[in-house]
């Protein structure tokens, strides 16, 4: 279990708080049996563009509905938050969000004077400006490489500005380069609400439970109905009213144990929210165990089971539908790390053979420290191992080399960016862009129709594959995809 | 300006944004020697904008705690070194971001090194806290004038093509039309009898290209500001003077301005060129367009259930003016308010201010010079004017234009609300398209 303190203003970094690699190559049971004996991480002697801490930190905190948000640094490290403008505006329907209202996003715009100087003074007048003119409930202040190499006490700076304008201003750490994991963004942000928006439980609800998710689909009301109970959805659509008081939930569950893993854990350890000791719900074993677990925390197991029994009644002859139709077809995944599992356990549900997999980072153990939680180990439990299993830092390269060797009928993806390379291999590529949309036994329906449509409708990227651009070198696609990892014949 | 001098709604990025304008040179390939989410806010911030080797295939070396204390040269080193291996490219232009700024390290060398092996390689400091992407993108183009073209300056020698122009104006992604206005360009030039260099995109000629920029015997500025250290450099380099066209060309009225005066800076220049052929080609575009708006003039006087009569513009200075000239007096939509968001610097400002002055005797344009963008709005949330109002901006007016129930052109970064390819609204064919985009919303806001 990672010890989660939030006496100190930044989170530690999750490479060190639970052994979080960037790079292996190898088998998912090999990765499964080596997490719990000190794994190493790898590293590359090439590497492109990556992603980091900021946008991630950027994403759990754009979204919360009355709180404004100041990117601490250069105007470049707030130029792709706009995305989240537009996420927040199109999914709100999802949400049943009325009146979606524009997204305060803010750039201190730090100038070479002010890596001279320091930044403080411009830090502390943007954020009165910032409550002047957004008169916002929270205002979240991320840091950048450039505001953290130069020694800024943003901490100092935010808890004044707290004092004199009587609202949270909540300083988050995740500048990019502090970490080599940008999931610890998602961490920062949790840190950061944790230390200074959640408030200790006044009661305990047994109708409210947490999810702790992007911004999909609003799967959970209907479930958690037959318990009782809503969702909590955290912390995009939320508002700081509703995370302040998200400590008085009944449980927590995360939509994918990436990014809710630190979050999950705050809420128990600190605030006394039991997580439920399960992964995700993807796959029909998955879910069973899901509903189960999440039955006992609620102490209404009968009912789980009712809702278990009930539903792979109305289900499970469509999946098995599915399954005839999909067995055999081969499947490549390449997403964020439980996210990724997820993938493999639906594939495995749906009787696809995966053929390998280039998942970003792994988490040996999450947070919470429960093996139960280990969506990887459950995959490889319940469907088989994975071969060809890359944890490949979203590097492109790897990728490409993988896909050009192993030519899968199906490749899917999670992640911008990441589908493009099938479809110029002529492989028909899924990106589902709704991590609640595979989520359940209907999720298995949905995902699977998907996949099916997407297989037979491939006049697309046959097309595309002759025409294709490739700015990667022959002798490249010709070495083996870990020629620049550690331990690899290239370094 | 605020007080701060933050900003909010960004519709810039930093210098490292720059890189964009190496990946619009075919086969080129940007290096990244940064942190390691810089890429990515770039590549977020323009979106679709990937080319042959940005975006994620771009190389980077990612900086870690550990190079921020022990420098990033070594990593840099292998990068480089393996980026050989992996892609296949023409030109390689490294740039710096913060990390590499402030600790210090010494690109310019490692980079000469692999210069001297005779790698088309060049260096490029774009650490983003000091200049915004519309200066860097000068400081790219100078870098990869000085360490690459100047290599092959012996094969072509400066000023030794008398028709070849040097064409610097849209900068590639900051402007969403740069494609399709530097054809436009090349196009209509090619009409004078001249051959533009446009250095950038499809119709440019790659790296080829690049190595006979001092060949041109004079260069074509289309800017407000941003670009001059350009030609300012290659004045003092390869002694190409230049002309200053200072807002886009869009429509008859200022496509014609533009083109008479290169044609007559080209004669002034000793360029060879059929001048009776070259007002003979002004005339039949100009004709060309005239067709189409006498035949919608019939629509924009008639048309009775609601066209927009005023018009709020936030872009960069070239675009506001460009706009607001075209709108005024080639469609009859009168531009009142109107932004100026790209952080031009203060001693430009007069002159901008004097062209949007001069576009008409009887009316004051009001123009407010703001980089952050969200004052513009609060500044535009405040005004009223009577009639049906349109706003062009990017894709965060979106909302404001909703709010104000006015129609919405979108026409800058970022655009997630709207795909724009090779359009352009440059030149003749520009200014119809920009009136086809307008009108095309005002009706499909019926029925």
């Amino acid at each position: 279990m990672s010890k989660v303190n939030l006496s100190f203003p930044e989170v530690q970094i999750r490479e060190i708080r639970i052994n979080s690699i960037t790079g292996y190559q190898g088998d998912a049971q090999e990765l499964v049996e080596a997490s719990y004996s000190g794994l190493k991480d790898k590293e590359r002697t090439f590497s492109q563009c990556l992603g980091c801490a900021t946008s991630k930190a950027a994403c759990m905190t754009v979204l919360i509905q009355d709180a404004a948000v100041i990117s601490h640094g250069p105007v470049g490290c707030a130029s792709c938050l706009h995305e989240f403008a537009f996420t927040y505006r199109v999914n709100s329907p999802l949400r049943g969000v009325v009146k979606p209202t524009p997204r305060r996003i803010f750039s201190t715009n730090l100038k070479e004077k002010d890596t001279v100087y320091g930044g403080m003074t411009k830090l502390a007048n943007t954020i009165r400006e910032v409550y002047e003119r957004t008169r916002a409930n929270a205002i979240f202040v991320l840091t950048t490489c450039a505001a953290g190499i130069i020694g800024d006490d943003v901490e100092s700076v935010c808890d004044e500005a707290e004092e004199e304008l009587g609202i949270p201003v909540v300083a988050i750490f995740c500048e990019g380069f502090r970490s080599k994991v940008w999931t610890t963004g998602f961490d920062a942000a949790y840190h950061g609400i944790a230390r200074k928006l959640i408030q200790p439980p006044r009661q305990r609800r047994d109708d409210m439970i947490n999810v702790i998710n992007f911004w999909g689909s609003d799967v959970f009301a209907e479930w958690f109905a037959a318990f009782g109970a809503k969702p909590n959805y955290i912390t995009p659509y939320s508002t700081v009213n509703g995370l302040k008081y998200a400590s008085e939930a009944a449980a927590t569950v995360q939509a994918c144990s990436t990014l809710g893993s630190y979050l999950g854990a705050v809420l128990e350890q600190e605030f006394g929210v039991p997580e439920i000791p399960a992964a995700p719900p993807y796959g029909i074993a998955q879910t069973d165990r899901w509903f189960r677990a999440l039955g006992k925390v609620l102490g209404k197991e009968e009912i789980a089971e009712n809702l278990i029994a009930e539903k792979k009644r109305k289900y499970l002859p469509k999946i098995e539908a599915l399954r005839e139709k999909l067995s055999g077809k081969t499947a490549y995944v390449t997403a964020g790390a439980a996210h990724g599992h997820a993938l493999l356990d639906i594939l495995g549900e749906l009787g696809l053979k995966t053929v390998g997999a280039a998942i970003f980072h792994h988490d040996p153990v999450y947070d919470s420290g429960r093996k139960e939680n280990d969506q990887l180990a459950q995959r490889v439990s319940d469907y088989g191992n994975v071969p060809n299993f890359n944890v490949c830092n979203k590097q492109e390269f790897e990728l490409v080399n993988a896909l050009n060797r192993i030519r899968p009928d199906v490749l899917l993806a999670r992640h911008g960016g990441m589908t493009l390379w099938g479809a110029k291999l002529g492989i028909p590529s899924l990106l589902v862009g709704d991590e609640h949309y595979s989520m359940g036994y209907e999720g298995l329906v949905n995902y699977g129709e998907r996949l099916l449509e997407v297989i037979e409708n491939d006049e697309f990227v046959k097309n595309l594959e002759k025409h294709a651009i490739n700015p990667y070198t022959q002798w490249w696609l010709n070495q083996p995809p870990h020629y620049f990892l550690k331990g690899g014949t290239g370094v | 300006m605020s007080l701060s001098g933050m900003i909010e709604q960004e519709r810039f990025t930093c210098a490292i944004g720059a890189l964009q304008s190496v990946v619009a040179i075919p086969r080129a390939v940007p290096i990244l020697h940064s942190g390691p989410g810089c890429g990515e806010m770039i590549a977020g911030f323009f979106e679709r904008s990937t080319g042959y080797a940005g975006g994620t295939t771009s190389p980077c070396t990612n900086f870690t705690e550990k190079e921020v204390v022990f420098g990033g040269i070594n990593r840099l080193r292998d990068i480089i070194r393996n980026t050989y291996k992996v892609l296949d490219t023409d030109l390689q232009v490294v740039l710096t971001g913060c990390t590499a700024g402030i600790v210090g390290d010494d690109v310019d060398s490692l980079v000469s090194e692999f210069a001297e092996e005779g790698k088309p390689i060049v260096s490029v400091e774009t650490a983003g806290f000091k200049a915004n992407n519309y200066e860097a993108h000068s400081l790219v183009v100078n870098a990869i004038i000085d360490q690459y073209v100047d290599l092959f300056v012996a094969e072509n020698a400066p000023r030794s093509s008398k028709n070849t122009v040097n064409l610097l104006a849209s900068i590639p992604y900051q402007d969403p039309f740069w494609k399709g206005n530097l054809f436009e360009y090349k196009r209509l030039l090619a009409g004078l009898g001249l051959k533009a260099n446009i250095l950038f995109g499809p119709y440019s000629g790659g790296v080829k290209e690049w190595q006979t920029i001092p060949t041109a015997n004079f260069n074509i500025l289309v800017s407000p500001w941003y670009g001059k250290p350009i030609a300012d450099h290659l004045k003092t380099k390869y002694g190409q003077e230049y002309t200053w066209f200072r807002h886009v060309p869009i429509g008859a009225n200022e496509t014609e301005a533009f083109l008479y005066q290169v044609l007559d800076f080209a004669l002034t220049q000793g360029a060879e060129i059929d001048e009776k052929a070259a007002r003979a080609f002004i005339q039949h575009e100009s004709k060309a367009y005239y067709e189409e708006i006498d035949n919608l003039a019939t629509f924009l006087l008639e048309f009775r259930y609601g066209l927009p009569n005023h018009v709020h513009i936030l872009h960069d200075a070239g675009y506001v003016v460009g706009l607001s000239r075209f709108l005024l007096h080639e469609v009859g939509i009168v531009p009142k308010e109107q932004f100026i968001t790209d952080a031009t610097p203060e001693k430009f400002q007069e002159d901008i201010r004097a062209e949007l002055k001069a576009t008409s005797q009887k009316r004051e344009i009001p123009v407010y010079f703001e980089p952050d963008a969200g004052r513009a709005q609060e500044i535009l949330r405040g005004i009223h004017h009577n009639g049906r109002g349109l706003i062009i901006g990017s894709g965060w007016d979106k909302e404001l234009a909703k709010e104000k129930n006015y129609d919405f052109l979108s026409a800058a970064v970022p655009s997630p609300y709207r795909l724009v390819m090779t359009t352009n609204y440059v030149g003749f064919t520009g200014g119809l398209r920009v009136i086809e985009d307008i009108y095309h919303l005002v009706l499909s806001t019926y029925a």
